[in-house]
Protein backbone atom coordinates (compact mmCIF):
# COMPACT_ATOMS: atom_id res chain seq x y z
CA UNK A 1 0.00 0.00 0.00
CA UNK A 2 1.42 3.26 -1.19
CA UNK A 3 1.34 6.63 0.71
CA UNK A 4 -1.01 7.80 -2.28
CA UNK A 5 -3.79 5.65 -1.34
CA UNK A 6 -3.86 7.68 2.23
CA UNK A 7 -4.35 11.04 0.57
CA UNK A 8 -7.70 10.43 1.47
CA UNK A 9 -6.99 10.54 5.37
CA UNK A 10 -5.42 13.65 5.22
CA UNK A 11 -2.52 12.86 7.86
CA UNK A 12 -0.37 15.52 8.98
CA UNK A 13 3.08 15.18 11.20
CA UNK A 14 1.13 16.24 13.78
CA UNK A 15 -1.98 13.69 14.09
CA UNK A 16 0.06 10.76 13.31
CA UNK A 17 2.19 11.31 15.69
CA UNK A 18 -0.41 11.46 18.36
CA UNK A 19 -2.40 8.35 17.18
CA UNK A 20 1.29 6.65 16.91
CA UNK A 21 1.59 7.38 21.03
CA UNK A 22 -1.85 5.84 21.50
CA UNK A 23 -0.97 2.72 19.45
CA UNK A 24 2.50 2.81 20.76
CA UNK A 25 0.64 2.92 24.88
CA UNK A 26 -2.01 0.18 23.74
CA UNK A 27 0.74 -2.39 22.76
CA UNK A 28 2.47 -1.51 25.49
CA UNK A 29 -0.47 -2.35 27.91
CA UNK A 30 -1.41 -5.30 25.71
CA UNK A 31 2.34 -6.69 26.37
CA UNK A 32 2.31 -5.69 30.22
CA UNK A 33 -0.98 -7.64 30.36
CA UNK A 34 0.68 -10.85 29.21
CA UNK A 35 3.91 -10.84 30.69
CA UNK A 36 2.68 -8.77 34.44
CA UNK A 37 -0.56 -9.55 34.85
CA UNK A 38 -2.50 -7.11 37.19
CA UNK A 39 -5.47 -7.52 39.61
CA UNK A 40 -7.79 -4.26 39.76
CA UNK A 41 -6.91 -1.99 42.78
CA UNK A 42 -9.14 0.47 44.40
CA UNK A 43 -7.79 4.35 44.50
CA UNK A 44 -9.05 7.87 44.25
CA UNK A 45 -11.72 6.91 41.93
CA UNK A 46 -13.65 4.81 44.27
CA UNK A 47 -13.83 2.09 42.05
CA UNK A 48 -11.31 -0.99 41.12
CA UNK A 49 -9.56 0.07 38.36
CA UNK A 50 -6.74 -1.94 35.74
CA UNK A 51 -4.14 -0.41 33.60
CA UNK A 52 -5.91 0.03 30.40
CA UNK A 53 -9.10 1.91 32.92
CA UNK A 54 -6.33 4.24 34.23
CA UNK A 55 -5.10 5.08 30.88
CA UNK A 56 -8.41 5.35 29.39
CA UNK A 57 -8.86 7.62 32.36
CA UNK A 58 -6.22 9.52 31.45
CA UNK A 59 -7.26 9.92 27.87
CA UNK A 60 -10.25 11.22 28.30
CA UNK A 61 -9.32 13.46 30.98
CA UNK A 62 -6.58 15.13 29.23
CA UNK A 63 -8.92 15.85 26.07
CA UNK A 64 -11.36 17.68 28.85
CA UNK A 65 -8.18 19.59 30.68
CA UNK A 66 -7.92 20.90 26.41
CA UNK A 67 -10.75 21.92 25.91
CA UNK A 68 -11.57 23.46 28.69
CA UNK A 69 -8.35 25.34 28.33
CA UNK A 70 -9.31 26.36 24.89
CA UNK A 71 -12.70 27.24 26.08
CA UNK A 72 -11.69 29.50 28.70
CA UNK A 73 -9.44 31.06 26.19
CA UNK A 74 -6.15 29.73 27.51
CA UNK A 75 -2.88 30.33 25.29
CA UNK A 76 -1.01 27.43 23.26
CA UNK A 77 -2.35 23.90 23.71
CA UNK A 78 1.37 23.07 25.18
CA UNK A 79 0.49 24.23 28.24
CA UNK A 80 -2.40 21.98 28.89
CA UNK A 81 -0.88 19.47 27.50
CA UNK A 82 1.70 20.29 30.67
CA UNK A 83 -1.24 19.78 33.01
CA UNK A 84 -2.46 16.77 30.99
CA UNK A 85 0.86 14.77 31.92
CA UNK A 86 0.52 15.39 35.35
CA UNK A 87 -2.48 14.43 35.47
CA UNK A 88 -2.24 11.02 33.78
CA UNK A 89 0.96 10.16 36.20
CA UNK A 90 -1.37 10.93 39.13
CA UNK A 91 -3.91 8.94 37.29
CA UNK A 92 -1.50 5.98 36.69
CA UNK A 93 -0.27 6.47 40.22
CA UNK A 94 -3.27 6.49 42.43
CA UNK A 95 -6.43 5.80 40.43
CA UNK B 1 -5.40 -12.56 47.53
CA UNK B 2 -7.52 -12.22 44.52
CA UNK B 3 -5.81 -14.00 41.27
CA UNK B 4 -4.58 -12.04 38.75
CA UNK B 5 -6.80 -12.03 35.56
CA UNK B 6 -5.91 -13.55 32.27
CA UNK B 7 -6.76 -11.27 29.45
CA UNK B 8 -5.71 -13.84 26.85
CA UNK B 9 -9.32 -14.50 25.64
CA UNK B 10 -9.35 -10.76 24.23
CA UNK B 11 -7.35 -11.88 21.84
CA UNK B 12 -10.26 -13.91 20.08
CA UNK B 13 -12.35 -10.20 19.26
CA UNK B 14 -9.27 -9.32 16.78
CA UNK B 15 -11.74 -10.02 13.96
CA UNK B 16 -14.24 -7.68 15.45
CA UNK B 17 -11.26 -5.35 16.21
CA UNK B 18 -10.14 -5.37 12.29
CA UNK B 19 -14.12 -4.63 10.98
CA UNK B 20 -14.28 -1.64 13.64
CA UNK B 21 -10.88 -0.36 12.27
CA UNK B 22 -12.14 0.03 8.78
CA UNK B 23 -15.85 0.60 10.09
CA UNK B 24 -14.90 3.37 13.15
CA UNK B 25 -11.29 3.64 13.54
CA UNK B 26 -10.47 5.40 10.05
CA UNK B 27 -13.10 7.05 9.59
CA UNK B 28 -12.40 8.71 13.42
CA UNK B 29 -8.67 9.23 12.77
CA UNK B 30 -10.03 10.78 9.28
CA UNK B 31 -12.01 13.15 11.20
CA UNK B 32 -9.37 14.12 13.86
CA UNK B 33 -7.12 14.85 10.56
CA UNK B 34 -9.69 17.32 9.35
CA UNK B 35 -10.49 18.86 12.35
CA UNK B 36 -6.76 20.55 12.57
CA UNK B 37 -6.55 21.39 8.57
CA UNK B 38 -8.61 23.28 6.40
CA UNK B 39 -9.49 22.01 2.90
CA UNK B 40 -9.38 22.86 -0.04
CA UNK B 41 -10.92 21.79 -3.53
CA UNK B 42 -9.27 18.38 -4.75
CA UNK B 43 -7.63 17.68 -1.42
CA UNK B 44 -5.34 20.31 -0.60
CA UNK B 45 -5.15 21.12 3.45
CA UNK B 46 -3.45 23.59 4.90
CA UNK B 47 -2.36 23.02 8.74
CA UNK B 48 -5.10 24.99 10.89
CA UNK B 49 -3.93 23.93 14.55
CA UNK B 50 -6.37 24.42 16.86
CA UNK B 51 -8.12 27.15 15.38
CA UNK B 52 -11.35 25.20 14.65
CA UNK B 53 -11.75 24.21 17.96
CA UNK B 54 -11.33 27.72 19.59
CA UNK B 55 -14.15 28.96 17.35
CA UNK B 56 -16.06 26.31 18.35
CA UNK B 57 -15.78 26.73 22.00
CA UNK B 58 -16.07 30.49 21.97
CA UNK B 59 -19.73 31.26 22.30
CA UNK B 60 -19.74 34.57 21.27
CA UNK B 61 -18.55 33.68 17.34
CA UNK B 62 -20.97 32.27 15.05
CA UNK B 63 -20.48 28.44 15.23
CA UNK B 64 -19.80 28.79 18.89
CA UNK B 65 -23.06 29.88 19.28
CA UNK B 66 -24.57 27.26 17.40
CA UNK B 67 -22.44 25.02 19.06
CA UNK B 68 -23.50 25.47 22.41
CA UNK B 69 -26.89 25.85 21.30
CA UNK B 70 -27.56 22.80 19.54
CA UNK B 71 -25.59 21.07 22.96
CA UNK B 72 -28.10 22.45 24.88
CA UNK B 73 -31.19 21.68 23.00
CA UNK B 74 -29.60 17.85 22.69
CA UNK B 75 -29.11 17.72 26.51
CA UNK B 76 -32.65 19.04 27.42
CA UNK B 77 -33.93 16.39 24.79
CA UNK B 78 -32.57 13.66 26.25
CA UNK B 79 -33.04 14.48 29.84
CA UNK B 80 -37.09 15.26 29.27
CA UNK B 81 -36.98 11.94 27.20
CA UNK B 82 -35.54 10.05 30.22
CA UNK B 83 -38.24 11.66 32.46
CA UNK B 84 -40.53 10.67 30.16
CA UNK B 85 -39.98 7.05 29.08
CA UNK B 86 -38.59 5.25 32.12
CA UNK B 87 -41.07 6.29 34.69
CA UNK B 88 -44.15 5.77 31.94
CA UNK B 89 -42.20 2.50 30.97
CA UNK B 90 -41.69 1.04 34.11
CA UNK B 91 -45.43 1.92 35.10
CA UNK B 92 -46.63 0.23 32.09
CA UNK B 93 -44.86 -2.81 32.67
CA UNK B 94 -46.52 -3.22 35.82
CA UNK B 95 -49.84 -2.56 34.25
CA UNK B 96 -48.81 -5.50 31.68
CA UNK B 97 -50.79 -8.46 32.16
CA UNK B 98 -48.26 -11.16 34.02
CA UNK B 99 -49.78 -14.57 32.98
CA UNK B 100 -52.74 -15.94 30.86
CA UNK B 101 -53.63 -15.77 27.18
CA UNK B 102 -53.21 -11.53 26.73
CA UNK B 103 -49.76 -11.71 27.81
CA UNK B 104 -48.44 -12.62 23.96
CA UNK B 105 -50.54 -10.09 22.16
CA UNK B 106 -49.91 -7.49 24.52
CA UNK B 107 -46.41 -7.82 24.27
CA UNK B 108 -46.46 -7.80 20.55
CA UNK B 109 -48.82 -4.69 20.48
CA UNK B 110 -46.62 -2.83 22.66
CA UNK B 111 -43.48 -3.97 20.75
CA UNK B 112 -44.92 -2.93 16.98
CA UNK B 113 -43.29 0.84 17.20
CA UNK B 114 -40.02 -0.38 17.81
CA UNK B 115 -39.96 -2.33 14.40
CA UNK B 116 -40.54 0.63 12.37
CA UNK B 117 -37.32 2.02 10.71
CA UNK B 118 -36.76 5.66 12.17
CA UNK B 119 -36.96 7.16 8.81
CA UNK B 120 -40.61 5.72 8.17
CA UNK B 121 -41.55 7.03 11.66
CA UNK B 122 -40.31 10.38 10.62
CA UNK B 123 -42.66 10.42 7.39
CA UNK B 124 -45.56 8.73 8.93
CA UNK B 125 -45.38 11.46 11.48
CA UNK B 126 -44.59 13.92 9.18
CA UNK B 127 -48.12 13.27 7.56
CA UNK B 128 -50.18 12.57 11.18
CA UNK B 129 -49.03 15.73 12.83
CA UNK B 130 -49.89 18.01 9.63
CA UNK B 131 -52.16 20.96 10.89
CA UNK B 132 -54.49 20.76 7.63
CA UNK B 133 -54.80 16.90 6.89
CA UNK B 134 -52.85 15.03 9.80
CA UNK B 135 -55.34 13.02 11.78
CA UNK B 136 -52.76 14.06 14.97
CA UNK B 137 -52.74 17.61 13.89
CA UNK B 138 -55.88 18.61 12.72
CA UNK B 139 -57.52 16.79 15.96
CA UNK B 140 -55.49 19.11 18.28
CA UNK B 141 -56.10 22.04 15.85
CA UNK B 142 -59.70 20.88 16.34
CA UNK B 143 -59.49 21.09 20.29
CA UNK B 144 -59.17 24.71 20.05
CA UNK B 145 -54.94 24.47 20.69
CA UNK B 146 -52.70 26.31 18.10
CA UNK B 147 -50.96 23.67 16.66
CA UNK B 148 -48.37 23.46 13.99
CA UNK B 149 -45.32 21.48 14.00
CA UNK B 150 -43.65 23.56 11.19
CA UNK B 151 -44.17 27.05 12.23
CA UNK B 152 -44.43 27.03 16.32
CA UNK B 153 -41.29 25.71 18.18
CA UNK B 154 -43.17 24.72 21.13
CA UNK B 155 -45.43 22.63 18.89
CA UNK B 156 -42.06 20.96 16.79
CA UNK B 157 -40.36 20.05 20.17
CA UNK B 158 -44.03 18.75 21.53
CA UNK B 159 -44.53 16.28 18.20
CA UNK B 160 -40.35 14.88 18.24
CA UNK B 161 -41.00 14.51 21.69
CA UNK B 162 -44.02 12.95 21.31
CA UNK B 163 -42.57 10.75 18.59
CA UNK B 164 -40.02 9.23 20.49
CA UNK B 165 -41.60 8.63 23.30
CA UNK B 166 -44.38 6.24 21.09
CA UNK B 167 -41.28 5.12 19.19
CA UNK B 168 -38.96 3.66 22.32
CA UNK B 169 -40.66 3.89 25.51
CA UNK B 170 -41.84 0.14 24.48
CA UNK B 171 -37.65 -0.35 24.60
CA UNK B 172 -38.37 0.99 28.60
CA UNK B 173 -41.46 -1.75 29.32
CA UNK B 174 -39.94 -4.64 27.63
CA UNK B 175 -36.80 -4.10 29.46
CA UNK B 176 -38.49 -3.74 32.58
CA UNK B 177 -41.05 -6.13 32.38
CA UNK B 178 -38.58 -8.63 31.49
CA UNK B 179 -36.86 -7.50 34.76
CA UNK B 180 -40.19 -7.87 37.03
CA UNK B 181 -40.58 -11.53 35.56
CA UNK B 182 -37.45 -12.40 36.76
CA UNK B 183 -38.09 -11.23 40.45
CA UNK B 184 -39.37 -14.90 42.58
CA UNK B 185 -42.77 -15.29 43.84
CA UNK B 186 -40.90 -15.69 47.53
CA UNK B 187 -40.51 -12.18 47.34
CA UNK B 188 -44.26 -11.47 46.74
CA UNK B 189 -45.84 -13.91 49.24
CA UNK B 190 -43.06 -12.49 52.04
CA UNK B 191 -44.63 -9.12 51.26
CA UNK B 192 -48.35 -10.62 51.87
CA UNK B 193 -47.24 -12.14 55.08
CA UNK B 194 -45.93 -8.53 56.16
CA UNK B 195 -49.12 -7.35 54.79
CA UNK B 196 -47.54 -4.60 52.97
CA UNK B 197 -49.00 -2.13 50.76
CA UNK B 198 -48.74 -1.94 46.52
CA UNK B 199 -46.69 0.94 47.02
CA UNK B 200 -44.43 -0.42 49.85
CA UNK B 201 -44.08 -3.61 47.61
CA UNK B 202 -42.73 -1.39 44.46
CA UNK B 203 -40.39 0.40 46.44
CA UNK B 204 -38.49 -2.51 48.71
CA UNK B 205 -38.97 -4.90 46.05
CA UNK B 206 -39.26 -4.43 42.64
CA UNK B 207 -37.54 -0.92 41.68
CA UNK B 208 -34.82 -2.76 43.80
CA UNK B 209 -34.61 -5.67 41.23
CA UNK B 210 -34.91 -3.41 38.42
CA UNK B 211 -31.77 -1.39 39.27
CA UNK B 212 -30.07 -3.21 36.83
CA UNK B 213 -32.38 -3.29 33.87
CA UNK B 214 -33.14 0.10 34.40
CA UNK B 215 -29.64 1.34 34.00
CA UNK B 216 -29.63 -0.40 30.62
CA UNK B 217 -32.68 1.27 29.74
CA UNK B 218 -31.40 4.69 30.67
CA UNK B 219 -27.88 3.92 28.89
CA UNK B 220 -29.63 2.73 25.63
CA UNK B 221 -32.70 5.91 25.49
CA UNK B 222 -29.64 8.12 26.27
CA UNK B 223 -27.49 7.19 23.47
CA UNK B 224 -30.13 6.92 21.17
CA UNK B 225 -31.87 10.25 22.48
CA UNK B 226 -28.44 12.39 22.28
CA UNK B 227 -27.89 10.84 18.31
CA UNK B 228 -31.23 12.11 17.88
CA UNK B 229 -30.72 12.87 13.76
CA UNK B 230 -33.96 11.11 11.42
CA UNK B 231 -36.90 12.03 13.09
CA UNK B 232 -36.64 16.43 13.38
CA UNK B 233 -34.39 15.99 9.77
CA UNK B 234 -37.91 14.62 8.41
CA UNK B 235 -40.53 16.38 10.35
CA UNK B 236 -39.25 19.32 10.97
CA UNK B 237 -36.31 19.90 9.00
CA UNK B 238 -34.57 21.58 12.39
CA UNK B 239 -36.89 24.28 12.67
CA UNK B 240 -38.79 26.35 12.77
CA UNK B 241 -35.65 28.49 13.19
CA UNK B 242 -33.20 26.76 14.75
CA UNK B 243 -35.69 25.26 17.34
CA UNK B 244 -35.09 21.41 16.76
CA UNK B 245 -31.90 21.77 15.26
CA UNK B 246 -29.64 18.63 17.27
CA UNK B 247 -26.05 18.60 16.93
CA UNK B 248 -26.32 15.99 14.23
CA UNK B 249 -28.69 17.91 12.20
CA UNK B 250 -26.72 21.08 12.11
CA UNK B 251 -23.33 19.35 11.72
CA UNK B 252 -25.07 17.57 8.57
CA UNK B 253 -25.96 21.44 7.75
CA UNK B 254 -22.07 22.05 8.29
CA UNK B 255 -20.49 19.42 6.91
CA UNK B 256 -22.60 18.88 3.90
CA UNK B 257 -24.27 22.23 3.67
CA UNK B 258 -21.58 24.71 4.21
CA UNK B 259 -18.83 22.26 3.22
CA UNK B 260 -17.00 22.96 6.51
CA UNK B 261 -15.05 20.11 6.60
CA UNK B 262 -12.39 21.37 9.75
CA UNK B 263 -15.16 22.97 11.79
CA UNK B 264 -17.86 19.94 11.30
CA UNK B 265 -14.73 17.56 12.36
CA UNK B 266 -13.87 19.75 15.69
CA UNK B 267 -17.03 19.61 16.73
CA UNK B 268 -18.33 16.02 16.13
CA UNK B 269 -15.27 15.31 17.94
CA UNK B 270 -16.25 17.27 20.91
CA UNK B 271 -19.96 15.43 20.46
CA UNK B 272 -18.20 12.35 20.56
CA UNK B 273 -16.13 13.04 23.89
CA UNK B 274 -19.05 14.07 25.33
CA UNK B 275 -21.61 10.96 24.49
CA UNK B 276 -18.37 8.36 25.05
CA UNK B 277 -17.81 9.94 28.37
CA UNK B 278 -21.20 9.61 29.39
CA UNK B 279 -21.32 6.11 28.14
CA UNK B 280 -18.02 4.82 29.89
CA UNK B 281 -20.15 6.74 32.84
CA UNK B 282 -23.08 4.67 32.54
CA UNK B 283 -21.41 1.42 31.89
CA UNK B 284 -18.80 2.07 34.86
CA UNK B 285 -21.59 2.24 37.27
CA UNK B 286 -23.17 -0.45 35.39
CA UNK B 287 -20.34 -3.12 35.85
CA UNK B 288 -19.76 -1.43 39.57
CA UNK B 289 -23.44 -2.60 40.53
CA UNK B 290 -23.02 -5.71 38.86
CA UNK B 291 -19.74 -6.37 41.45
CA UNK B 292 -21.40 -5.24 44.25
CA UNK B 293 -23.96 -7.88 43.70
CA UNK B 294 -21.29 -10.43 43.54
CA UNK B 295 -19.47 -9.52 46.72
Amino acid sequence: MSLESLAWMAWTPQTAIFFGFIALSLVILTLLAIYRPETPRKGILGFPTTRGDRFFVSLLGSAFICILWLRLGGGELWYALAICIPFAIVMFRFA
Amino acid sequence: MKKTINNRAWFLIAPVVIVVLFSALLPVMTVVNYSVQDAMAENHFFWNGDTWFRDLLDPSTEIGARFSGALERNLIFSFVILLIEVPLGIALSLALPRRGWAVGPSLVLIALPMLIPWNVVGTMWQIFARADIGLFGAALNGLGLNYNDTQDPVSAWFTILVIDVWHWTPLVILLSYAGLRAIPDAFYQAARIDAASRWAVFLKIELPKLQRVLVLAILLRFMQSFMIYTEPFVVTGGGPGNATTFLSIDLVKIALGQVDLGSAAAMSLVYYLITISLCWIFFTAMSQLDMLKEA
